[in-house]
């Protein structure tokens, strides 16, 4: 395919996004096009050569990591669905944004799993939500919802079961409040389903297990091992309730022996909807909702969320950036919250190596404390929902405060200036040196993390691996550099990285990355004095803002690895008070697609702990 | 555990005199307390986590909030051998027939504790198209616990009224103990996933609305209570004068019969209470 030997490869590999851009639109006359539609970017490719294309801004273009692939429907506007993809450079810089567009009627399009094989859970998804099929997909059927269900929900025209209204605010319940009422009064089974008009109960059959276990690939024939015997295949199920996969996660396990022939995750035991929900919902609306997405840092979900909305707002005319203190602040829960999702994740990591609980004890103690700065901030210990869009919704308060609710709880009244420069300065870094010798040089520890569930570097990235996860394997990739927002430029910190990708590289880049987060933080302190007083949010804040029509990629490095918000504002000139689509790139979700090729061959008791080494969340997993 | 830890008065449970040197040694019991006592004291939870109320659940069990103040750190991750079912979190049409199974799963007598405004009534996911609007929508729940998460307190707070409920459970009455009843107890009927989750218990219904729409006619709609849109009050002579002199009530025929049984009523109690006074 590559037969443009002359070009100048070096410059096409670091160029802008204008710059592919132009060059695909020279390459493929008639089959690309560029985006034209106000506030859209990138190019809009025909599906006869989408994998040419593809496979050019792979390996020409070097763009080589695949962050995103959604959908899109544009019912009433032009009545095709999208699927949109955007392209990093693993070196850093913007994303190339391509699409591509089918018909709702019969969507059908090539799958891009040949050229990156991150497109693989993300392709299932818009299959399972949106009804596209892929070509080429190996292994195409619903990954969130169970098979048999009836329609493709995400669509514009399919409602649920409990459906009040195109968009929120909903006229029964605003302005005047007089018709709310209980959704199950007014469904005929008092629940939250819906049949289809034709529908059999006589003819149904329950597929939803069986096409599981057959889409294992579970064969029950003798293999022969390597030193002649001979095995039979033997299928364990791991989950939904299963004490280490971390929530309701399941797998489906074909054993030879006790190595792993093929494992399947099944997962979608906690998809509540966010998406169709995020639909209805006013911008604002979806602030709560992004904290439940990985609800061990709701801070860092909020900043994300804050970012893609206000790239669009800054599309319009009347857009003020954050304020500098603003920034100051989310700098500062967003690496709290990053030590104590480290925290939470390795004193799990050890629950899962058999140090059943008293691990995480002690690392829970100092997860509490910073939860108590955040709940005296924002109001509540988890769910903080504190960013708003220009800025956050409270200053930091005078003083931590609280009463004493509860048998062995003390009154607490701290400054919260000195609170937090002693848990930065003397607390935090003190727990982690302990921490560290704790467990780092634990015999156990070792023994079963150093060379099990190997990553390599190359996989890494074309599985779309983010995170931890990705810099274990020893890719210096961290959206905080390589496409940097809020005042990280000016902070100075290192990526961590590992070498050899096994399960304890990922451990101590976790382990290093709070210390690099509590070096952050020693210069986010200084800058929290001086800007002491300044405004927190930057212009007038309204309640439904209205939002300039475009697209808009917002994304930020999570403590689980690079969190995306793809936003589109459409359907109105003068600017729409409820998000076209909202999608969440979540890093759990695309991580797994690496849990696969991770365990093969690896032995069955390593399951948990490889799968407690990618960090997984199922709230962000099944959204 | 030597008697003089065991704190017997929450075990004594009679009016009978002791002698005073035998008060830390001996209680005079009824077997509903000493069985509810136990009970109580030793709930054993199922270790299952759903969602984002999960994180809470296992902060209320780690270091600072100590579950086991209360006899119920003994988290469980099989469904048989314990006694409580946290449901913490948003339960979805997926994982129900899981948690259905679980529960069935469970040895009597068991309970379930809904954490969270999921667990009791879907909240803030509750319009989701895969969401269950509450557990209770197809398993009882013995006490719901409010809040998105409940704090670590709240959920306390809640396991001590599980406490309370169990205490006021009497031996002598199937209804509060229907698992010494006659024969085995019908386990819950397991969900089906078809095109949409399947209630077992709503088949007859299913199959009529179907019927109805096969035939072309009308299917049944629950009546929503009319939309009243408050309208601003104007000041009108007619509403002034109507607020003046309010309209008569109507007068119930029965009134005066309630009235009078009611104060009966309330003269035999005071009477009762003045009895034991003495
Ligand atoms: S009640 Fe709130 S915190 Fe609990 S599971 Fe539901 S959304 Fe999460």
């Amino acid at each position: 395919m590559v037969d443009h030997a002359a070009e100048p490869v070096e410059t096409l590999k670091t160029g802008t996004p204008e710059d592919a851009a132009a060059y695909l639109l020279e390459k493929f006359p008639g089959a690309v096009s560029a985006d034209t539609r106000p506030g859209f970017q990138g190019v809009i490719v025909d599906p006869a050569k989408l994998v040419e294309v593809a496979q050019t801004i792979k390996d020409e273009l070097g763009y080589d990591f695949l962050s995103s692939a959604t959908a899109v429907d544009y019912l009433g506007y032009g009545d095709h669905l999208e699927m949109v993809y955007h392209a990093y450079r693993i070196s850093g810089g913007t994303a190339l944004n391509f699409k591509a567009q089918t018909d709702r009627e019969n969507a059908k399009l090539p799958s891009l799993v040949g050229v990156w094989r991150g497109a693989d859970f993300q392709e299932r998804e818009a299959y399972d939500l949106y009804g596209i099929h892929f070509d080429g997909h190996p292994n195409l059927k619903r990954i969130l919802l169970w098979e048999g269900f009836d329609g493709h929900p995400m669509r514009k025209d399919w409602k649920e079961a409990y459906y009040e209204d195109e968009l929120k605010p909903f006229d029964s319940r605003w302005p005047d409040g007089g018709g709310v009422h209980r959704s199950e009064e007014k469904n005929v089974f008092g629940k939250n389903v819906r049949y289809p008009a034709d529908f059999d109960l006589a003819k149904l059959t329950d597929i939803s297990e069986e096409s599981l276990y057959k889409m294992a690939g579970v064969d029950v024939e003798m293999h022969a091992m390597d030193d002649g015997v001979r095995t039979d295949t033997l299928v364990v199920n791991m989950g939904p309730h299963h004490p280490s996969t971390h929530g309701v996660f399941r797998m489906i396990i074909s054993l030879n022996g006790e190595s792993i022939n093929t494992l399947e995750p099944v997962m979608g035991y906690l998809h509540r909807n966010h998406e169709k929900i995020g639909e209805r919902n006013t911008y604002l609306m979806n602030m709560p909702y992004t904290d439940r997405l990985d609800y061990l840092s709701s801070m860092g979900n909020n900043l994300g969320y804050a970012i893609a909305v206000e790239q669009l707002m800054a599309l319009g005319p009347r857009y003020s950036p954050p304020t500098y203190r603003a920034e100051v602040i989310r700098v500062l829960m967003a690496e709290l919250t990053r030590i104590v999702n480290h925290l939470w994740s390795i004193g799990f990591l050890l629950n899962d190596l058999g140090a059943f609980f008293t691990p995480m004890l002690y690392a829970n103690n100092e997860r509490e404390k910073i939860l108590d700065f955040f709940e005296a901030a924002s109001g509540s210990r988890m769910m903080c929902n504190y960013m708003r869009f220009g800025g956050v919704f409270k200053d930091i308060p005078e003083r931590i405060k609280s009463m004493a609710t509860m048998v062995n709880d003390r009154v607490r009244d701290y400054d919260t200036m000195q609170f937090l420069s002693q848990m930065i300065n003397e607390r935090l870094p003190r727990f982690i040196d302990e921490y560290d010798r704790y467990l780092t040089e634990n015999e156990i520890l070792r023994e079963r993390c150093i060379g099990v569930g190997v990553l390599p570097a190359e996989d890494a990235i074309n599985l779309s691996a983010v995170g931890p996860l990705l810099r274990g394997s020893g890719v210096a990739y961290d959206v905080r550099r390589a496409e940097p927002y809020s005042i990280y430029p000016e902070l100075d910190f290192d990526i961590v990285v590992g070498k050899n990708g096994d399960i304890f590289d990922r451990y101590a880049v976790r382990m290093q990355e709070m210390r690099e987060s509590l070096r952050i933080l020693r210069q986010i302190l200084p800058r929290l004095e001086q800007t002491k007083g300044e405004p927190i949010v930057s212009g007038t804040q309204a309640y439904s803002p209205r939002v300039p029509p475009g697209e808009s990629y917002g994304r930020v490095e999570n403590p689980k690895g690079e969190l995306g918000y793809y936003v589109v504002s459409y359907g109105d000139d003068k600017g729409t008070q409820n998000p076209w689509r909202y999608h969440v790139r979540a890093p759990s979700f695309i991580n797994l697609t690496a849990l696969g090729p991770m365990t093969r061959g690896m032995k069955i008791a390593d399951v948990v702990t490889i799968l407690g080494s990618i960090d997984i969340v199922l709230g962000e997993t099944d959204r | 555990m030597s008697s003089k830890e065991l704190d017997l008065k929450h075990v004594h449970d009679t009016e009978f005199p002791l002698p005073a040197e035998m008060q830390g040694n001996v209680a005079v019991t009824s077997l509903s307390r000493i069985y509810n006592w136990s009970r109580r004291s030793s709930m054993w939870p199922m270790l299952f986590g759903l969602a984002c109320c999960a994180i809470e659940m296992i902060g209320t069990a780690a270091s600072r909030f100590d579950l086991s103040r209360f006899g119920m750190e003994v988290m469980r991750a099989t469904p048989r051998q314990s006694d409580l079912m946290i449901v913490s979190g948003t339960v979805t049409k997926k994982m129900i027939v899981p948690i259905v199974r679980l529960y069935n799963q469970m040895p009597e007598p068991k309970y379930i504790l809904a954490m969270g405004a999921c667990a009791s009534g879907g909240g803030p996911f509750k319009e989701g198209y895969n969401v269950v609007s509450g557990i209770d929508k197809y398993l009882p729940v013995d006490v719901y616990v409010p809040g998105c998460p409940p704090t670590p307190q709240a959920l306390l707070y809640g396991l001590i009224a599980l406490q309370k409920k169990i205490d006021g459970q009497s031996l002598a009455n199937l209804d509060d103990v229907p698992w010494y009843g006659v024969g085995p107890s019908e386990p819950a009927p397991i969900p089906i996933l078809g095109p949409d989750i399947i209630d077992p218990r709503q088949m007859d219904l299913i199959r009529r609305q179907a019927e109805l729409a096969a035939r072309g006619e009308p299917t049944y709609v629950r009546e929503l209570p009319p939309v009243v849109k408050k309208v601003k009050a104007v000041p009108s002579k007619v509403t002034k004068a109507a607020a003046a002199a309010p309209a008569e009530i109507a007068e119930d025929p029965r009134r005066e019969e309630i009235l009078k049984r009611r104060l009966a009523a309330l003269a035999r109690k005071r009477a009762r209470d003045a009895a034991k006074a003495n």
